[in-house]
């Protein structure tokens, strides 16, 4: 079966699905070009469930997902490709380490391929990235919240992904730690050119540091653009939706 | 005490902990995970010996296994003896009869693994044996002990399959529990309280092992 599909210059993925889960009616359809995109809107809207979709763990009723050319998923023809061979990485917001494992195995289970000395070498690379070295003969039980998210953020970039879904992995991690772990991780994204989805309800976060924003709400897309646009022209709307008065 | 029974009633209880581990793992997977729409009768029919009479099952092993059918002559041509009243009849007759002893927790020890912990296998690897043997078997090791324990005092307490398929044959068949049965019958009461004393130790002690690390299981 042919996997390629076809997308616009400078676009790396398209999206068009829908999707019914349990009271909620998911219809997407977008292109994303933004090497940071903000998947925003309230609780409920539907972000993860998207996320979900696109790193193959709902198998939606009808769409088409093509990334960087390769279809992963068309209903139409059947084709669909395994979570695990779409070279995506995925972090949830609750940091899900397999718990008999310590940090490095955590780190070092989606690799694949390597030579054992390489393996060593990608898991250490990945965590001093994350400042979690010393971590690495830890039990995931024996780490914090914050340590935690860091081998999960380890983990789904030691494969090398060529894209990254984050479902707000950074809820509940300081201030200063959030911003030092943005920090890193936009710049290693940007090195390698890998782009990343990256869901948030938090306004600030969502409309400072993305580039596009995609507003969710009931299933659809609200609005999909710039940043600045986004905001300029929905103001009003996303401050309801957030209980903000002003 | 009848030291040909212990010796072959332990060798038919480890056989079968074996080949039923075998089984109950990929079986086990397959109904904590899989979609078929028949699941339901494979489920129904892993159970049935729950509630079947043992000398049912073992009846109708026998007529299965009977050297007029063709499984029976089948089996004869393989073995060079019919199936009925061996120590290979009385094994294939505890596998089937301690089936759900083994499946059961495997199943239940599947399902009750954190589907986000799976899903996070999933999305880090396609083979499913890795994801099998690297996340999911570590997490349920108190499962895989309670499968392989009960499955082997199950097996090492039968009596109604294994007399209707096994008959009572010394060393060949008579195991420890149609042994207890011999001495009843005889009137050795001591010798058999003897032999009831170990069996009755051997499943406290395979519910203690169970129970013990039931509690140090934590994920």
């Amino acid at each position: 079966m042919n996997e390629t599909g076809s997308t616009e210059a400078g676009e790396y993925m398209q999206v068009a699905i829908e999707h019914t889960l349990g009271d909620l009616s998911l219809r997407v359809s977008c292109a994303l070009s933004s090497p940071w995109t903000v998947v925003f809107g309230p609780s409920g809207a539907g972000k993860t469930s998207i996320l979900r979709v696109l790193g193959g763990l709902i198998r939606p009723v009808s769409g088409r997902v093509v990334l960087h050319g390769r279809r992963l998923l068309d209903t139409a023809s059947g084709a669909w490709v395994p979570p695990a061979e779409r070279a995506i990485g995925f972090v949830t917001q609750r940091p899900t380490l397999f718990p008999h494992m310590d940090v490095a195995a955590n780190v070092g289970f989606g690799l694949s391929g390597l030579s054992r000395r390489s393996s060593k070498e990608r898991v250490a690379q990945m965590l001093k990235l994350f400042h979690a070295e010393h971590l690495a003969k830890r039990a995931p039980a024996a780490l914090s919240g914050g340590e935690k998210q860091r081998v999960a953020l380890a983990r789904a970039l030691a494969p090398e992904p060529r894209m990254l879904l984050l479902d707000e992995p950074f809820t509940g991690i300081d201030a200063d730690l959030k911003v030092s772990l943005l920090e890193q991780l936009t710049a290693w994204l940007a090195e390698r050119e890998v782009p990343a989805l990256y869901v948030s309800h938090d306004v600030a976060e969502a409309f400072q540091t993305a580039a596009d924003v995609i507003v969710i709400d009931h299933g659809q897309v609200e609005a999909h653009g710039p940043a600045q646009q986004v905001l300029a022209t929905r103001r009003e709307q996303l401050l309801r939706q957030l209980g903000v008065s002003h | 005490m009848d030291q040909q029974a212990i010796f072959l009633t332990f060798r038919l209880a480890a056989l079968t902990t074996l080949i039923l581990l075998a089984i109950s793992v990929p079986l086990g997977y397959w109904l904590a995970f899989g979609k078929a729409r028949w699941k339901p009768l494979v489920e129904a029919a892993v159970a049935l010996p729950l509630v079947l009479p043992p000398t049912v099952l073992g009846f109708y092993l026998l007529v299965l296994m009977a050297p007029r059918t063709a499984m029976g002559r089948a089996v004869s041509a393989l073995l060079g003896h019919p199936l009925a009243f061996s120590f290979a009849g009385l094994l294939v007759g505890s596998v089937i009869f301690s089936l759900p002893f083994a499946v059961q927790p495997m199943t239940s020890g599947f399902r009750s693994v954190d589907r986000e912990i799976l899903e996070a296998a999933e999305l880090l690897s396609p083979r499913r044996t890795k994801i099998l043997g690297r996340v999911l078997l570590p997490l349920v090791r108190p499962s895989l002990l309670a499968a392989a324990v009960l499955a082997f005092t199950h097996t090492v307490g039968e009596f109604g399959v294994v007399l209707m398929i096994g008959g009572n044959i010394p060393g060949v068949t008579r195991t420890l529990s149609i042994s207890i049965y011999d001495q009843v019958q005889d009137f050795a009461y001591a010798q058999a309280n003897h032999t009831a004393l170990l069996l009755l130790s051997l499943s406290f002690l395979a519910l203690l092992i169970i129970y013990r690390n039931r509690g140090n299981a934590s994920v």
